[in-house]
């Protein structure tokens, strides 16, 4: 790497004050400690470097200084002033940019390279030409140019790391930290990005750089050191001064001399033992494997074999095609052509065998979060049937190998990521696998970690003969495989032994004879001859507005609204859903109960019971089932559904009709549903007087009298008194808040589960800004929807709207409104997105469907209902929806439910906006 | 033997996950008490607590009788009100009912000029417009005879209609509206927990990483479905003991064991539902849009809360795909009118039936979806 170290920024350049303070700054999560009475002092305009092992809190450190974690203990001065103090915190977002751990982690995958940076441009209030021409500047110093268009999503690590760069680099920051920059970056891009940073310095040499990094090589090129161990600073000053504290000639053996004696104590040097090959079928062999997802090619003609008992190292930049050629082998991934072998046998035909001899371990953690380590362990000895003593036996030992004891009890969902790299390592062993296939088991793992996992790795080689596939970015451990092979985009550039690759490209190190690889394959450094030529345009710093900026609001409203058409299959759900919906409820929901099915026990079967019977079943309301022999069969039939309605005609009822006896006719009613049964004795009335009337009228020839006056019926805002007029409105009342208070429940909650949420955090926007942001693409996709709704209910329904449009609409808007700004106090509030649909579909389904009026009118609502009804947006847009669309209704009356709609879209932005946090924990 | 261990194992690990989440814990407990309460104790289908105001024209006796006879729990004080104040009262939704009594009406009555009482009904309250105007104009007929009788002794009806409600006989809605919502509550509940459990999987790889174990697919649905159901039957069966039965008083004729049984057949059923869904939707907002018609469906439209046989022919075709329609009869067999096995099965069978056939959909597509997730 010597050739770029060379410092383009002038080394002694640096204002007298420092960049960052901290004094005794404490930091816990529950009752871990991750930082423990800190108090450093960050010199300004120099590159500082901050190393140590993982879970030391680096990365709290870092959060701390950038103001996107919460302060706990302590105090924190940043460019300064004060970092416990907001006004502080607002002044000086906008000097800082933070680029968080993981790749790409800040970037938005379905927005364009362009787009990405356009965003962060928008939200420090850039103007259009600014923007192009600083987002040119920046695409052409990284190299990025070509990939404008392409999503981010689709890049690889290197390159996702370069765009994340960028968008911190777009407001021209007085300090830029980075949070392990390079990790799971291959060595080429690596050193492509230290040249960027190094270039960028020169061309703006006031700008303070803090970089935590787990590469010891890269800690030489450091001004300043901060080395950490377990929460406290080790040693600080310039890497020559921290080299001659610990007396030791590289960094990383400083860094081990640094350490504690009992944490030194663990570290063992690594000795490899050579391989002697063994004999029997090979055990892995790939025959011109090629996998392709849609037009891209992930894997093209890969082939290679492994002997057993090999350490197999695979390298290669991110995104090249190694993950996917190891799904491939372990059967994850079906090869579009092409073959593999395991043991001589193909992947795939016999599943269950195959799998007891192989673990697999793959790049992110995947073993429960929720379980402790040993849960963990002890689940999957069962599934893989290890039982009795030998189970306990197997774990306890697995627990002592991989150093887990004081562990053994956490979950790990806590820990740090080598701790969880090793548990992973001891699930995939457990079984005693012959092979191991692992997926950068190391990334992000600290040298002594990374030192002790490989020396349990080449344990397992060489002791008990178990065949190693392993993929890695790191060099020294490529020098540790018995044969490597260099992937790039999809194809293999080289295979042999290191000793092998070196010679081929004369190079001194494995290093550099990658890099010469890479490039011959095109993978250049296409950025490095381009000159930064572009003045640096002065930046508009401090000048935050004081209340909500539109511009800011628009950048958020722009990026989600984006997001929304990159995935047409969430805006299909979104559309489609309700009209389908809308065609079923509309339909279906029915309170005109027809056909009712009923039976009759004629007791009498007189000519008068038979008049009555004939009566019954020529009504529409009624449909006839075959006649009942006795109570027994009454019973049955009614228990079994059969008929909701029984009407017994007793012995003699003829001849007491004749002679004025007042016969009695039994009606039985099923009384399990109410609504069909109060409808169904209506009707029975209904029948039995019209008969009783036309009887009398046929005998007599007098129009019958029975009753001195006559109620008559009018049915307002419905005439025909059909479900079909009186639902429909009700059905738009709820979708209009269903789904788009869906669609907003997991907006916040899922850029927390993804990490992009730290763009608010470390961006001078308003909590409230991002919140409107979030939910006015999702009030457009509620209005067009809201749109078709109404499309479908003039036409398909035929229902007119003899109220005011206008009251209407605006009516949709509000509560379209209000519907969103709960789904985001939903999403604000909940910590899982399993637990925001459930919320949001419990919450919503509830007071909707029973207490807005649409169903049962709200005036017979009791206690808790009526209440919970008054308090949900939902019962008053359904009095615009019925008193538009039924009453006719115009502003003059609804318009106290507009004001009520527009108060809850203000109650709700409120809520969400204090549950709303802008720093980490 | 295997097999069971591991669907076993796989299960017990689900119960801790979902132990482990408090929110959703409180979530689930809410859903089966309070969610079960208010809906029973503050929605009536049947004619309570209507608003009805009177315009009173007439002012003699008669009229005054008429405007007492309204009387609670059926109907709220009645209001009087003037003509005009008709439109605007009705307009804003503050009275079901209005009846308008004429000027002349009482002595119109005892003329034998039989006058006309017009009662103004609000038809956008679907539930209860209906029945309500059935039930006030009974009402009235019966203030009217009475007071024909006494001035001129005429006879009642000829035929004495006695009309009883079996199972329910004072058609009570909350008995009917207590176990609906817990069967609405337990199939959402179903449908998000099992799919959104695949799709967490799948998104925290954990998914992948069983498949390289030896383990089926199929054993994974399994287990999911067993601990997820055995999770909701425990939480129905208990809102149904405590709540329903203790809290709101419902008597509860047939056999909780059945309902048991029938509810763990109706879980199976509704839980493969739910991962079908997740095989069909890739990322969690795409599979919480397309639960909501799912469940608003199976709730609305499979004769719990509307009645079947008045939807259109084609519809009722269509719903009897959902286990909940077949689940929904049962359930009312068996609560309310003690239907045993030898009455219910063939709605059990059916159910396990469609059950079965979602789960050999999802299993057909389980491995697949994981690639396409990719």
């Amino acid at each position: 790497m010597a050739e770029y170290i060379g410092r383009e920024a002038p080394l002694m350049a640096m204002p007298a004050d420092p960049v960052a303070v901290l004094s005794g700054v404490t930091h816990r999560y529950g009752g871990m400690v991750a930082l423990d009475d800190v108090s450093v002092s960050i010199p300004a305009g120099r590159m500082v470097g901050l190393i140590g092992p993982d879970g030391v809190g680096k990365s709290t450190f870092l959060g701390l200084i950038a103001g996107v974690r919460r302060l706990q203990t302590g105090s924190v001065e940043s460019l300064g002033g004060a970092m416990g103090d907001w006004r502080h915190r607002d002044r000086v977002c906008a000097r800082i940019a933070y680029m968080p751990q993981g790749l790409g982690r800040n970037l938005y995958p379905t927005l364009s390279v362009f787009e990405n940076i356009d965003f962060f441009g928008r939200l420090y209030g850039q103007s259009e030409h600014e923007r192009r021409t600083r987002i040119a500047d920046l695409l052409q110093s990284t190299g990025l140019d070509p990939f404008s268009d392409r999503p981010a999503g689709k890049l690889s690590g290197g390159m996702k790391q370069k765009l994340s760069l960028c968008c911190a680099l777009i407001h021209d920051p007085d300090l830029l930290i980075l949070d392990e920059p390079t990790t799971g970056v291959d060595p080429l891009s690596r050193q492509q990005f230290w040249k960027l940073i190094d270039r960028i310095r020169a061309r703006r040499p006031g700008m303070s750089v803090i970089t935590a990094t787990a590469y010891m090589s890269e800690a030489e090129r450091f001004e300043h050191l901060i080395a950490m161990n377990a929460g406290r600073v080790l040693a600080e000053g310039t890497p020559d001064a921290v080299r001659a504290q610990a007396g030791a000639d590289t960094l990383e053996a400083a860094f081990i001399a640094l350490l504690p004696e009992e944490d030194r104590r663990a570290h063992q040097a690594i000795i490899l033992p050579p391989w002697t090959p063994q004999d029997g079928p090979l055990a892995i062999e790939a025959q011109d494997l090629t996998m392709r997802f849609g037009n891209f090619t992930a894997v093209d003609n890969v082939s290679f074999r492994i002997e057993p008992g090999e350490i197999f190292g695979f390298l290669g930049s991110n995104g090249c095609g190694k993950t996917t050629t190891m799904k491939m082998l372990t059967g994850l991934l079906t090869a579009t052509e092409g073959e593999a072998r395991l043991f001589g046998k193909p992947v795939g035909s016999d599943g269950m065998t195959m799998r007891r001899r192989v673990g697999y371990m793959s790049q992110s953690f995947s073993l429960y979060s929720e379980l402790s380590v040993r849960q963990n362990l002890f689940l999957h000895a069962d599934l893989f049937h290890i039982k009795g003593a030998r189970r306990q036996a197997r774990v306890e030992d697995l627990i002592d190998r991989f150093d887990l004891r004081d562990v053994a009890d956490a979950t790990p969902g806590n820990l740090p990521l080598g701790v969880r790299q090793r548990l992973q390592l001891a699930v995939a062993v457990l079984h005693e696998p012959e092979m191991l296939i692992l997926d950068e088991p190391t990334s992000g793992v600290d040298p002594i970690a990374r030192d002790a996992f490989w020396n349990l790795l080449i344990d397992l080689s060489r002791k008990d003969g178990v065949t190693i596939f392993i993929s890695t970015h790191f060099m020294n451990e490529a020098e540790r495989c018995d044969r490597i092979s260099l992937m790039h985009a999809g194809k293999v550039l080289a295979q042999g032994s290191p000793d092998e690759l070196r010679a081929q490209r004369g190079a001194s190190s494995l290093e550099a004879a990658f890099i010469d690889f890479l490039e011959d394959a095109g993978a250049e450094d296409v950025s490095a001859e381009r000159k930064l030529t572009l003045p640096a345009v002065a930046a508009p710093h401090g000048a935050q507005s004081s209340w909500i900026s539109a511009a800011r609001v628009w950048a958020f409203t722009r990026r989600e609204a984006m997001e929304i058409l990159r995935d047409p299959i969430r805006l299909a759900f979104a559309l489609v859903g309700p009209i389908v919906l809308m065609l079923a409820m509309g339909f279906g929901i029915t309170f005109d109960v027809e056909n009712l099915s009923y039976a009759a026990l004629d007791q009498d079967q007189s000519r008068e019971s038979r008049m009555f019977l004939d009566a019954m079943s020529s009504s529409r309301y009624f449909d006839e089932r075959p006649p009942i022999a006795d109570f027994a069969e009454l019973d049955r039939r009614m228990k079994t559904g059969d008929i909701s309605l029984a009407v017994v005609i007793p012995p003699e009822y003829g001849r007491d009709l004749l002679a004025d006896r007042t016969p009695q006719i039994g009606a039985w009613l099923d009384g399990s549903n109410t609504t069909r049964a109060e409808t169904g004795r209506g009707y029975v009335q209904g029948v039995l007087y019209a008969h009783l009337a036309d009887m009398s009228m046929r005998e007599t020839a007098v129009a019958p009298s029975i009753y001195p006056a006559t109620v008559t019926p009018r049915f307002r805002y419905n005439q025909a008194f059909r479900s079909q007029y009186a639902i429909p409105p009700g059905v738009l009342m709820m979708l209009l808040i269903m789904i788009p208070a869906m669609l907003t429940a997991l907006g916040v909650v899922r850029e927390k589960e993804m990490g992009s949420i730290l763009n608010l955090y470390a961006a001078p926007a308003r909590k409230i800004e991002f919140l409107l942001g979030k939910q006015l693409p999702y009030v457009g996709v509620a209005m067009v929807s809201f749109v078709c709704l109404v499309t479908l209910m003039l036409t398909v329904f035929g229902i007119g709207v003899p109220g005011s449009v206008l009251a209407l609409v605006l009516g949709a808007l509000l509560y379209a409104m209000a519907a969103t700004a709960f789904g985001l106090v939903v999403s604000t509030f909940v910590r899982s997105q399993i637990a925001a649909i459930f919320a949001t579909a419990i919450i919503v389904m509830i007071p909707t469907v029973n207490f807005s009026g649409m169903m049962y009118p709200v005036s017979t609502l009791e206690g808790a209902a009526a209440i919970t009804g008054k308090v949900f947006p939902a019962l008053y847009f359904q009095q615009i929806s019925a008193g538009v669309f039924n009453k006719g209704l115009n502003f003059t009356v609804l318009y106290p439910n507009h004001l009520i709609l527009a108060g809850f879209c203000v109650l709700f932005l409120g809520i969400a906006t204090a549950l709303l946090r802008k720093q980490e924990a | 033997m295997g097999t069971v261990s591991n669907i076993y194992r796989l299960g017990v690990k689900e119960l801790f996950s979902l132990l482990r989440d408090p929110v959703l814990m409180g979530l689930i407990f809410y859903t089966f008490t309070f969610a079960i309460y208010t809906v029973a104790n503050g929605v009536q289908t049947e004619l309570h607590n209507a608003s009805i105001a009177i315009v009173d024209e007439d002012r003699t006796g008669l009229s005054n009788r008429i405007s007492g006879a309204f009387l609670p729990p059926y109907f709220k004080e009645p209001t009087l009100i003037d003509l005009h104040a008709v439109d605007a009262g009705m307009d804003a939704g503050l009275y079901t009912f209005v009846l308008d009594i004429p000027p002349g009406f009482e002595a119109d009555v005892l003329a034998g000029r039989h006058p006309v009482i017009q009662l103004n009904v609000d038809a956008t309250a679907m539930t209860i417009a209906g029945n309500g105007a059935t039930y006030i104009s009974s009402i009235i007929n019966a203030e009217l005879l009475k007071f024909v009788s006494r001035a001129s002794g005429v006879a009642a009806l000829p035929v004495d209609l006695q009309i009883r409600a079996k199972y329910n006989p004072n058609l009570n809605s909350s008995w009917f509206m207590a176990v609906m919502q817990i069967i609405n509550n337990l199939t959402i509940l179903a449908i998000v927990l099992s799919g959104a459990a695949v799709i967490r999987e799948r998104e925290h790889g954990t998914l992948e990483h069983l498949l390289v174990m030896p383990v089926t697919s199929a054993e994974i649905m399994l287990a999911k479905i067993w601990a997820n159901g055995l999770i909701i039957v425990l939480a129905a069966v208990l809102s149904l003991q405590f709540i329903v039965q203790g809290l709101l008083g419902v008597p509860i004729v047939g056999s909780i064991v059945l309902f048991a049984l029938g509810s763990a057949v109706y879980l199976f059923a509704v839980t493969a539902m739910g991962i079908t869904l997740s095989t069909v939707a890739t990322t969690m907002p795409q599979f919480g849009l397309l639960s909501i018609p799912v469940f608003v469906v199976m709730n609305l439209l499979s004769g719990g809360v509307t009645p079947l046989e008045s939807m259109p022919v084609a519809l009722q075709n269509a719903v009897q795909v959902l286990p909940s329609t077949h689940f929904i009869k049962f359930a009312q067999a068996v609560l309310y009118r003690g239907a045993g096995i030898e009455i219910v099965w063939p709605e059990l069978l059916t159910t396990a039936g469609i059950g079965m056939a979602f789960f050999a959909f999802a299993l057909t597509r389980f491995r697949a979806t994981l690639a396409a997730a990719r």
